[in-house]
């Protein structure tokens, strides 16, 4: 394998476990790579003359003989524009066939971006999903997961976000993917003639958990070549990060360090922040978007997964089946996006703001509405408004295969206001329902 | 200087055989190629001092040397403080070279080149002790005062002052000597260890003033003292940073210090983009003119977040020697105590609850003692008033963290995801949140000078509805809507007229988002006035839509300028809707 004339070959192991083996060498870097018996290894840790190797696909068979050979550099990637259209393993070697990528050779999970060197992000991404451009405007530069069960259908989702999303480059880091949603993906991809700005690093359920643990830095080192070196606009998905974080724990706990909440390491909102962090919008015009997947477990948003990923992001988007209609929607309670306020009513229409949280208080008013028939109690004809008009909400807006542009979903909004409600109930600033109630009792009109 | 040599790296725990004497929180530099790598001494053990590296400890190997400094973690103090964007240990981030932070790279915190307008204060021959004023010089619009070094043990004498001029920050500004004739050449800048509180003061008193945040529900219902503590705890994306920067802008403080702990980059660009460029509602000034921001986001080395703090402290304290109002805001002191459990179980100590470190409600009962109003003894006031935010995993209160915190601050602002996902912002609890300060007698007596003696119990009242208003709901959830008397349902909307015209306050409208002291007065009166009011009600179901409608009023007044045209129109309006709630 790729070890050069110079390269000291050890053959002496003196310990391993399930994860990882230690022997004996000097002058190893802390984090450096290397093959363990053909297998790509990375030094987690060294005591002296002891250095302890985490092997990515795991230990089975190595013996205490095989040879082990250091490379002296960590993990890389190489950069170049030859990097779009393609497809490729957790190391970032090629899985379609096709050769290695020519490049520059560039340090993954490399140092962050100084705070003072960010712009301040500002440029709205439409999707046509109202859920997201209405009630969770997003923008280039943000970090923004979905949070949803597994029976959902979040790659869908993600995949047609990710196409309206009109990204110089969209880069697919996919953990732990099925082999069916990996095809979907790459189908997808093709149908929509955009392969040509797409570049993934797959890791599927087939391949060993532990090499996950490579694919975001590989994923987001591509997208730093191109938002830093190109000026691009890169979209990263990465999906699903919880079979991330569950890669970290088995490591962790292969290590013998002491489990935090969840049988999850100490240091998870850490690693997951150096990760999502790599968001960012460059002045000069590049940006990283990342938008994640988050699979729950039983719709359980305090497992120290989604915890610690709801502490990092910029909001989060919670896919739900909404029972009254039969679809999914993005669940207006749940979700957020902690950066529409940069956009909203500046970068969309003035009413945008008002109208948005009009709509999620009647929504909420309608939700208690339900508990109290639930519960069997007489409801008034305030809270039967309010129930119709949460119907028509989801059906005509929230639904996320509605598909139209911020103004429309604003009209729909005020149509629907009308439709239900006196203009006191809605609780909107004067000067904006002068303009758009087109409702009785306004004195504008 | 002691010397040392790397013998093993887990992550950024670093262990070093040395061969001389070190202390503990010492600082070292690895030498890593052209990299020096700046490190403290967590824990000793014969010759072996166990460190944690302030940097990414990639590619370092065993055998790298390294150098001990004789000193713990220190800031420089100086003119030039204000308006900064420093990283966790005081490096100015925008001198820092290239996109990306290369590590090793400590920049000078203040501006060698910049010259300052000084003006002496003591005399020759004058006696003074540490912290002494000696001179003050212009910093924005601060009289920034150069004081005696903090660590003078007694008494020294002036022996010359510089005269009015212009200086630069190291020029020598002044000669003290003391009785055993040593002499001390002092400029306009000293050094002082983060981790040791600055104590050239008098005496620390009890607060006696509010500090104002233009929130109503802090300054009306919970207020906050000058020198006090608080907290914000909450459940991620609950409005902690959103409460926070919103306090930062318009609260009544001179100085305002922002420690960015573990939080995300985009948080802190919002401030380095838009303070430039906000004013301070009460002087017109320029937002950043007072500000300095300490940041250590999520991405930057873990354990330079304890340093962010210590380091934010450490300026707190020291403009508070200038008989200033500084506030201090942390956010989030969780991601602090997580870098400290992070390295507790590196070095294999017996784990406390949650994994968390066993000292850890020490840790933090000594960071919130060193807010608090102090008299300087020259007589002058300064405070350091202290807010954190605290991230319980899993929106959990029962966590260490939290419970450790509530033992020490005084103030307590606890984020509900019910009120956050109904949009009620800010999402602070009006049942749960509390202030401690409400019940001390100065800050009693400051209200009722400030507001007239029936404050304090016009806002007990009001508190009170709130609660009758909660169990009214929890009655009528239970019983149904005619279940229960008409009084529970006017109960009910009482406390949600509360909830929507003083809780409820939207940060991101110019004009809501500030409320003037003025401002909060009127609202209480008014709000109390119509609580105290009897309506009778023909139904239940008429209950609703009357206090919708006077809600809304309300609300739109909150929406315009003080006594503007358009609030004495919608003022008008609510009058005359609240006879014809009598009559019915
Ligand atoms: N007072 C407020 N007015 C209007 N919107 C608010 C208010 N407070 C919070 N929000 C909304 O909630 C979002 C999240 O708030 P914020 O970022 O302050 O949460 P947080 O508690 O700091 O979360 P985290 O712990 O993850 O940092 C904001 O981006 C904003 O959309
Ligand atoms: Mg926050």
């Amino acid at each position: 394998m790729q070890s050069s004339a110079f390269q000291m070959i050890h053959t002496k192991i003196e310990k391993i476990t399930k994860a990882t083996v230690s022997l004996e060498a000097s002058g190893i870097g802390n984090e450096e790579m290397a093959w363990v018996d053909n297998r790509l290894a990375q030094v987690v840790k060294i005591n002296k003359n002891q250095v302890t190797l985490q092997v990515y696909v795991g230990t089975e068979g190595i013996s205490t003989n095989a040879e082990v050979v250091f490379l002296g550099r960590p993990p890389v990637l190489k950069v170049s524009e030859h990097l779009a259209g393609r497809f490729f393993d957790a190391y970032g070697q090629p899985i379609d066939g096709n050769p290695e990528v020519e490049g520059e050779e560039r340090e993954i999970g490399g140092p962050s971006v100084n705070p003072v060197c960010r712009e301040q992000p500002s440029e709205l991404i439409a999707t046509g999903i109202a859920g997201i451009d209405l009630n969770n405007t997003i923008v280039t530069g943000q970090k923004i997961p979905f949070f949803a069960d597994p029976d959902q259908p979040y790659n869908e989702v993600v995949a047609n976000v990710a196409l309206k999303a009109q990204a110089d480059k969209i880069i697919l880091g996919g953990m732990g993917l099925s082999n069916d949603d990996y095809l979907y993906f790459k189908a997808l991809f093709e149908n929509a003639g955009a392969l040509d700005k797409i570049i993934s690093f797959i890791n599927t359920t087939e391949n060993p958990p532990v090499e996950r643990l490579l694919v975001p830095d590989m994923a987001l080192s591509a997208a730093e070549y191109f938002a830093v070196d190109k000026n691009e606009k890169v979209l990263v998905l990465l999906t699903d990060m919880t079979l991330y974080a569950d890669a970290l724990a088995i490591v962790s706990n292969k290590m013998d360090q002491i489990p935090s909440k969840d049988s999850m390491p100490g240091s998870l909102y850490s690693d997951l922040a150096k990760l999502y962090e790599k968001a960012v919008q460059f002045p000069k015009g590049g940006s990283i978007t990342i938008i994640a997947v988050t699979t729950l477990s039983g719709g359980d948003i305090t497992h120290a997964i989604p915890d610690n990923t709801g502490y990092i992001t910029e909001g989060q988007l919670f896919l739900r089946t909404d029972t009254d209609i039969g679809k999914v929607i993005v669940d207006p309670f749940r979700s957020l996006s902690r950066l529409k306020q940069l956009v909203i009513g500046t970068k969309t229409r003035e009413d945008h703001g008002q109208v948005m949280n009009a709509a999620i208080r009647l929504y909420a008013d309608a939700a208690e509405a339900k508990t109290k028939r639930d519960n069997g109690f007489d409801l008034s004809k305030y809270d039967k408004r309010c129930i119709d008009f949460a119907r028509d909400y989801s059906r005509h807006l929230l639904a996320i295969d509605v598909n139209l542009d911020t103004k429309a979903m604003l009209e729909v909004s005020w149509r629907l206001f009308e439709k239900h409600f006196s203009l006191d109930e809605l609780g909107i600033k004067k000067a904006i329902s002068d303009k758009y109630w087109r409702g009785p009792g306004n004195n504008g009109n | 200087m002691t010397r040392g040599i790397v013998t093993g790296i887990t992550a950024n725990l670093i262990t070093v055989e040395v061969d001389g004497p070190i202390s503990q929180n010492e600082i070292a530099y690895l030498q890593n190629n052209d990299e020096r790598l700046m490190s403290e001494v967590i824990r000793i053990t014969g010759k072996t001092a166990y460190m944690q590296c302030f940097e990414s400890t990639r590619g370092v190997k065993v055998g790298l040397p390294v150098e001990f400094s004789g000193e713990m973690l220190e800031v420089e103090l100086g003119p030039g403080l204000l308006s900064k964007n420093y990283d966790g240990l005081q490096s100015d981030l925008n001198k820092k070279e290239g996109l990306f932070l290369k590590r090793g790279e400590y920049t000078a915190a203040l501006n060698e080149e910049k010259k300052y307008e000084f003006a002496a204060l003591a005399t020759v021959g004058e006696r003074v002790n540490a912290g002494f004023w000696l001179g003050e010089v212009k910093e924005n619009w601060v009289n920034h005062k150069i004081m005696a070094p903090f660590n003078l043990a007694s008494e020294w004498i002036v022996e010359s002052v510089a005269a009015n001029g212009i200086y630069g920050i190291h020029d020598v500004i002044a000669v003290i000597r003391n009785d055993a004739g040593e002499r001390m050449e002092l400029s306009m800048t000293q050094r002082w260890p983060v981790k040791i509180p600055i104590r050239a003061y008098r005496e620390k008193s009890r607060p006696y003033r509010l500090m104002e945040t233009g929130y109503r529900i802090i300054d009306t219902f919970n207020p906050l003292a000058e020198g006090g503590t608080g907290f914000i705890p909450g459940p991620f994306g609950c409005g902690k940073t959103v409460v926070q920067h919103t306090i930062s802008r318009n609260a009544s403080a001179d100085i305002i210090i922002i420690a960015a702990c573990g939080e995300r980059a985009n948080e802190v660009v919002e401030i380095f983009t838009e303070f430039p460029e906000l004013e301070d509602p009460r002087t017109g000034r320029k937002l950043f003119e007072r500000t300095t921001v300490i940041c250590n986001t999520s991405n930057m080395p873990v354990a330079a977040r304890e340093a962010s703090v210590y380091t934010a402290m450490t300026i707190g304290e020291y403009y508070r020697q200038m008989g200033l109002s500084v506030l201090l805001l942390a956010d989030s002191t969780s991601r602090w105590a997580q870098a400290l459990r992070e390295m507790s179980n590196r070095l294999e100590e017996l784990p406390g609850p949650d994994a968390f470190p066993m000292d850890l409600p020490a840790v933090i009962a000594n960071f919130y003692a060193r807010a608090g109003m102090v008299y300087l003894h020259n007589g002058a006031s300064g405070a350091v008033t202290f807010i954190g935010t605290v991230s319980p995993a899993g929106g959990n209160l029962k966590e260490p963290v939290t419970e450790s915190t509530k033992k020490v601050a005084q103030c307590f602002y606890a984020l509900s995801q019910k009120r956050a996902d109904s949009k009620r912002y800010p999402a602070i609890d009006p049942h749960d949140s509390y202030s401690k300060y409400l019940e001390s007698p100065e800050i009693q007596q400051f209200l009722s000078e400030r507001s007239g003696p029936r404050w304090v119990s016009d806002v007990l009242s009001l508190k009170n509805r709130m609660l009758r208003g909660k169990e009214a709901q929890d009655q009528i959830s239970i019983l149904g809507d005619d279940g229960v008397p008409i009084d529970y349902h006017v109960d009910f909307w009482k406390s949600e007229l509360i909830d929507a015209v003083l809780i409820q306050q939207d940060a991101f409208d110019p004009i809501d988002s500030f409320a003037s002291v003025e401002r909060q007065e009127y609202g209480l009166e008014m709000l109390k006035k119509i609580c105290d009011r009897k309506f009778r009600f023909q139904s239940f179901e008429a209950v609703a839509p009357y206090f919708k409608k006077i809600i809304n009023s309300l609300k739109q007044m909150n929406f315009c300028d003080f006594n503007s045209a358009p609030f004495k129109e919608f003022e008008a309006q609510f009058k005359s809707m609240l006879n014809e709630g009598d009559v019915s």
